[in-house]
Formats: C-alpha cells, sequence, structure tokens
C-alpha cells in the first residue's frame, strides 16, 4: 500500500554568484515520499532546505537530476505544465507577512487559484468555496473582505494555508510555516496541519529547523548539511539512533525544557559555523567541523549508505 | 527585610498613542539576586520586553510613562533619575545584549570603535588601554583573530558573531547585570547552544546576574535559577526553575509546557494548543487575561483579576484555581505531574481525572 508520490533522484540546484563562481545550493539529493505521509528537512540556515521545496514546485528550475511526481518527471517540463502542476502541488511559506499580497483581500488571495485554474463555474461558487476554506482553516465568512494587515501572524499563517489548500492538492510543501509564531499558536498551526493530511490524505514535505518540531510531525526525516543530505530515515531511527556526528550535535544541542535534565545532559561538542557552499571543496563537506574527520573524510565524498531499515548515513566512519 | 540586588514592585508602564493607551505593562514585580538568572517567558506582546527597557529607561517618554512602581538597584531607586543620571549605570552597572544583531550594532563603525566608546565611557583609562581591553574582550568570547575581528565591520560577519560581539560589548565594563532579550532566537540550534554556553560561562567567571527574556522554554531550563512567566502584561506564574516546570501551577504555564513537543518526551498525537489569541491591550479584559482562553475558566475569573497564591516557598501564582474554593483540574497531557502541592485547606496529591478533560 505504500504509494511513492514523490521521488527525487539527484536533485542539483547552482547558483551563479558572479565571478564565475558557483554556490551549490543543493548538490545531489535523493529521497521518496510516500502518499499521505510527512518528511521533516532539518538543518542549519543555508543548508539548501528552502531550495529543495522551491525546486521540488518548479520556482527555480533545477540544474541536473530527476524529480518523479505521482510517476511522471516534472523536472523537465514546459513552463505551460508546470503550471497545470501547482494544482496539485501547493506551498505554505515561512513569513506569513511577506506571503500574501497586501493589496489583495484575503477573498481573493484565497480564490486567486480558484480563477487562474477555472475551477468555479461562477463568481457565486467560487465565493462559497472561499467562505468554507476559510471556516476549514478556523476564519470566518467576514474575513475575506478585508485585507492581510489586518491580521495577526497566526491569522495570516492560516490564510496561507486556506490558499495551499483551495485548490485539493496532493502535496504541500510546507517551508518552516510555524517559526516566525508564536508558541501557543505554533501548536494551533501544526495540529491544524496534521488534521487535514489525516482528513485529506495530504503529503507534506514539512521543512524546518525545529528538531522537537519535525519529531513530532514527521514520518521520516532527512537531515541536510551544506547541500547534501547526510542522514535519513525514519523519524523515530533517526532520533534515537542519529548515526551521523552532524546529526549528533545538532540533536544534541536542542534544549530541552526540562533542568534536571539540561543539568545532566552533556552537549556534544561541535563548535565553528556551516562554510560557505560557494566552491566547496571535494571531500566529506562536514569535516571541517566533524570530531572523527581522517584523511579520507578530507578527499573523498562519502556516499549515502543503507544501514539497515530505510536508515542512510553518509559517512565514512559508519559501517552498513 | 532581605536586600536584593535589583527589586522591581509593582511596575506599570502605558504607552500614549492616538488610539489610546496601551497598558503594556500591568503591575510586575520581580527581584534579582547577585549571580542569578531570571527568565521572562512570555509570548510577544505580554510586556517582557517593555519591562527590561524600562529597567534600563531605554524608552521615550512620551510616548511611554510609568504609570506606577518601583525600581530599586541596590538600594537605589531608578525612577527618580534623569537621563543624565542613567547614563552613569547604562553600560557600568548594567548592559544589554539584543535578539538582532544587525540592526543593534552601528553598521557604519568597525567592531572595535563601538566597543571602545563604553569603555572609554566608563573607565579611566588611554584608548591604547581601551583597544587592549577590547581586543581580550573578543577573544574570551571565543572568536578567532580578535585583533583582525577588531577592524571588521558588522554586516561581514555571521550572525553568531556578531552575537559574540555584542556579548563582548556588553561585559567590557564587568557589569552587575547582563539584560538579554532573546539573544539566540535568530540563531541556529548549534549556534544557540554555543552563545547560551559562553553567557553561562561568563556568569560564572564575573557572577554577573542575567535577566534572560525568551519564549523557549528550552532555552529557560539551561539557563535560569528562577522563572517569571508573563501574560497581557502581568506575571501569572513565578518561582524558581524546578518548580516551574516540575510542579506548575498556572494555566497559561500548562499551555506553554504543553504546546511545545521536546526531544525527550513521547511523541503525542496532537500538541495542546492554547485557543484563541492574547487580549489587547488597549482595552484589557476586567478579570484574569488569561480567562477568554483557559479551559478550566470559572466565573470569578470573568469579574476579578486573580490574587497571587502561594504555591508553596518561593513559587507564586496569580490563578482562581489556587483558591480552596476552586475545583480541583489536572494539568494537560505532556505537562509534568508531579503531584500537585496546593494551599494549605486543600488536599495536595494527585487530582481528579474528570475536571482536566476540559481542552480537547
Amino acid at each position: 500500500m505504500s504509494e511513492i508520490l514523490l521521488e527525487v533522484q539527484n536533485l542539483k540546484k547552482y547558483f551563479n554568484v558572479g565571478k564565475g563562481q558557483t554556490l551549490k545550493a543543493v548538490d545531489g539529493v535523493s529521497f521518496q515520499i510516500e502518499r499521505g505521509k510527512t518528511l521533516g528537512l532539518v538543518g542549519e540556515s543555508g543548508c539548501g532546505k528552502t531550495t529543495v521545496g522551491r525546486t521540488l514546485l518548479r520556482i527555480y528550475e533545477p540544474d541536473g537530476g530527476k524529480i518523479l511526481f505521482d510517476g511522471k518527471d516534472i523536472s523537465r517540463i514546459r513552463r505551460t505544465e508546470a503550471k497545470a502542476l501547482t494544482r496539485r502541488m501547493q506551498m505554505v511559506f515561512q513569513d506569513p507577512y511577506a506571503s500574501l499580497n497586501p493589496f489583495f483581500t484575503v477573498g481573493e488571495i484565497v480564490g486567486e487559484g480558484l480563477k487562474i485554474h477555472k475551477l468555479c463555474a461562477n463568481e457565486k461558487e467560487r465565493q462559497e468555496r472561499v467562505y468554507e476554506l476559510l471556516q476549514m482553516v478556523g476564519l470566518n465568512k467576514d474575513h475575506a473582505n478585508r485585507f492581510p494587515h489586518e491580521f495577526s501572524g497566526g491569522q495570516r499563517q492560516r490564510v496561507g494555508i486556506a490558499r495551499a489548500l483551495a485548490l485539493n492538492p496532493d502535496f504541500i510543501v510546507c517551508d518552516e510555516p510555524i517559526s516566525a509564531l508564536d508558541v501557543s499558536i505554533q501548536a494551533q498551526v501544526v495540529n491544524m496541519l496534521m488534521k487535514f493530511q489525516q482528513d485529506m490524505g495530504l503529503t507534506y514535505l514539512f521543512i524546518a529547523h525545529d528538531l522537537s518540531m519535525v519529531r513530532h510531525i514527521a514520518d521520516q526525516t532527512a537531515v541536510m548539511y551544506l547541500g547534501t543530505m547526510v542522514e535519513y530515515g525514519n523519524t523515530k531511527e533517526v532520533y534515537s539512533n542519529p548515526l551521523h556526528p552532524y546529526t549528533q550535535g545538532l540533536l544534541s544541542a536542542v534544549p530541552v525544557a526540562d533542568p534536571d535534565y539540561e543539568k545532566a545532559h552533556q552537549r556534544i561538542p561541535m563548535d565553528g559555523e556551516v562554510p560557505s557552499p560557494v566552491n566547496p571543496k571535494p571531500g566529506c563537506r562536514f569535516c571541517a567541523r566533524c570530531r572523527n574527520a581522517t584523511d579520507v573524510c578530507r578527499s573523498e565524498t562519502p556516499q549515502l549508505k543503507d544501514v539497515g531499515a530505510g536508515h542512510k548515513v553518509a559517512c565514512h566512519h559508519v559501517q552498513s | 527585610m532581605e536586600e536584593h540586588l535589583l527589586t522591581v514592585r509593582n511596575l506599570r508602564v502605558s504607552f500614549d498613542t492616538y488610539a489610546g493607551e496601551v497598558q503594556a505593562v500591568r503591575g510586575v514585580s520581580f527581584y534579582l539576586d547577585e549571580g542569578e538568572t531570571l527568565a521572562i517567558v512570555g509570548e510577544s506582546g505580554c510586556g517582557k520586553s517593555v519591562t527590561i527597557q524600562t529597567i534600563m529607561k531605554l524608552l521615550p517618554t512620551p510616548p511611554s510613562r510609568i504609570k506606577e512602581g518601583s525600581i530599586c538597584y541596590q538600594g537605589k531607586e531608578l525612577t527618580a533619575l534623569s537621563d543624565k543620571e542613567m547614563e552613569e549605570y547604562r553600560g557600568k552597572e548594567f548592559s544589554m545584549i539584543f535578539q538582532d544583531s544587525m540592526t543593534s550594532l552601528n553598521p557604519t563603525m568597525r567592531v572595535g570603535k563601538q566597543m571602545i566608546e563604553g569603555i572609554l565611557r566608563h573607565q579611566k583609562i588611554s584608548r591604547g588601554e581601551a583597544k587592549k581591553r577590547a581586543v581580550e574582550l573578543l577573544g574570551k568570547v571565543g572568536l578567532p583573530n580578535p585583533e583582525l575581528v577588531y577592524r571588521r565591520y558588522p554586516h561581514t560577519m555571521s550572525g553568531g558573531q556578531r552575537q559574540r560581539v555584542m556579548i563582548a560589548m556588553a561585559m567590557a565594563c564587568n557589569p552587575k547585570i547582563l539584560f538579554a532579550d532573546e539573544p539566540t532566537t535568530a540563531l541556529d540550534v548549534t549556534m544557540q547552544a554555543q552563545i547560551l554556553d559562553l553567557m553561562n560561562q561568563l556568569k560564572k567567571e564575573l557572577g554577573t546576574s542575567i535577566l534572560l527574556i525568551t519564549h523557549d522554554l528550552g532555552v529557560v531550563a539551561k539557563m535560569a535559577d528562577r522563572i517569571a512567566v508573563m501574560y497581557a502584561g502581568k506575571v501569572v506564574e513565578y518561582g524558581d526553575a524546578r518548580q516551574i516546570f516540575y510542579n506548575p501551577c498556572h494555566p497559561y504555564t500548562w499551555g506553554l509546557l504543553g504546546a511545545m513537543p521536546n526531544l525527550i518526551q513521547d511523541v503525542k498525537s496532537e500538541l495542546y494548543a492554547i485557543p484563541g489569541t492574547p487580549p489587547d491591550l488597549y482595552a484589557p479584559p476586567e478579570g484574569c487575561a488569561f480567562a477568554a482562553r483557559c479551559p478550566y475558566a470559572m466565573g470569578a475569573c470573568l469579574k476579578l483579576d486573580p490574587e497571587e497564591y502561594v504555591c508553596s516557598d518561593g513559587h507564586v501564582s496569580r490563578c482562581w484555581l489556587m483558591d480552596e474554593r476552586a475545583e480541583e483540574v489536572t494539568p494537560p497531557d505532556g505537562v509534568p505531574t508531579l503531584p500537585r502541592k496546593s494551599v494549605p485547606g486543600k488536599p495536595s496529591g494527585n487530582t481528579l481525572p474528570e475536571g482536566g478533560t476540559a481542552h480537547e
């Protein structure tokens, strides 16, 4: 019954940053998402996780690799075909302030996709659908005539979600949908996303830097570092048995809301910062910050290896 | 009466705007002792930043004004001081690190120049000595090649590096109190861990007290000795860290603890979400400000603002549920359920299961 909705093979996205230099934002990333499941994509800022999400939706043109959506390769299709795809793939953005057009009313924002794809027979039907969507996300009919600036951050994110749901998509990229929200509002939005997934069988790519939240929402988790995937597997497995030194350091850096635990807890030291992704050196990208790094790490790029039960790690020092 | 380093009593701060008076802080009291970390926890708009900016006298008057209350530092009343007199305290006795290091460092000045400005203002040393001190501080906060960093501009550095510069700057005159307003919110977890460790290390070395503002309970657990939870301009619960985390007595604190998943708890099917949004502080509600979002609200909550109830030694909750006439309730799932100690006269220990299902 496990049906793969989205499969990404060796995805690459490079940006030209001038002076003949290339920024390798995404450099050979592969993963699969089953229909109705959530893949959590985590990593520090600048690791390329947002670029992955945007390339999947063809906001950016991929520079290499394949994106198979429902069995069809969508990485090379024309613009017009890509537009048709937006009916099935949608996105919820990070910043609820910047991602809603301030000149449009909420009703127009939510209904725009319906108009573009001519999904409603007439204006009245569209209106009804917009009202229905607003109700679904916990807003009401009267909100349709208001402008985004009249809403709080949490309410705006609800508008963004209503817009993503308007076309009954199969797949939604949630790009840090909660990181701009307050704690109590985060929980409301996450609960809502999970409820919609259950009710409508949605598939999510959930991009976040909040590791605790990803553990809560995702079935599978992928950890990225400087454009490459370093670890990938079932969420439970990755969190309880992290194998890559980067994943270990990342998880151990997350503070836990438990003072006694924090006192007893020894952080795995991982100092320094993410190096620049412009013209990366060969070898493991993490080796400069890795405490286990040896010569082989500095010369050869490790490949993702399966260490059992779909748990994959890209590290020379992990035995499969 | 014992002397605290800093005591804030019944502080009320309002902003006069065209739309009316915003009561941002509505009666906040707390104290800070030497060498301890107090965390003020709350969501945006709860008045936590206004509180510490008022202590530092950083808010322009008008529009802000202190309506009531006292801020007492080492026996001196700070609210009575003029701006000029306050300058002797800012940077020397108190210093501050802000959330956004990009906008709080001067982009047109080299790092070193901004650093020695404060040092020269408060210490009677020469420019050369000040420079030496600045370089030494930059090394101390873990920046490699401090001499080079001294001559760099803020925009050429990463967020973590800039936050280190801010800490070095704040520590320049060995302040008694370091105010940290969400110092790590804009940083990645690995950088956050490094900055928090650095703050703890400096606190230990120099005996500085820290007043930390944050909304991240994980950060609080790592840093705080004592905690004040703020909601809608009031401290709704305060106590030491273990009391707040293991025996929380206010439904808002329960909500915060339940709303954040963490890495050691079992994964729940649903997070506990506090319904609704915080109240409008143009017209704060009568009664308890949290009542409208509280699944345990009773008739009294809507009419009368709750008094402070002592839960245990040094642990106070502003909630009518602590009254002996209120029914027993259980906190939601995921909130640590060590047996609640209640006010005298109320049976302590585990609570009835029925009352606790009021939330969805």
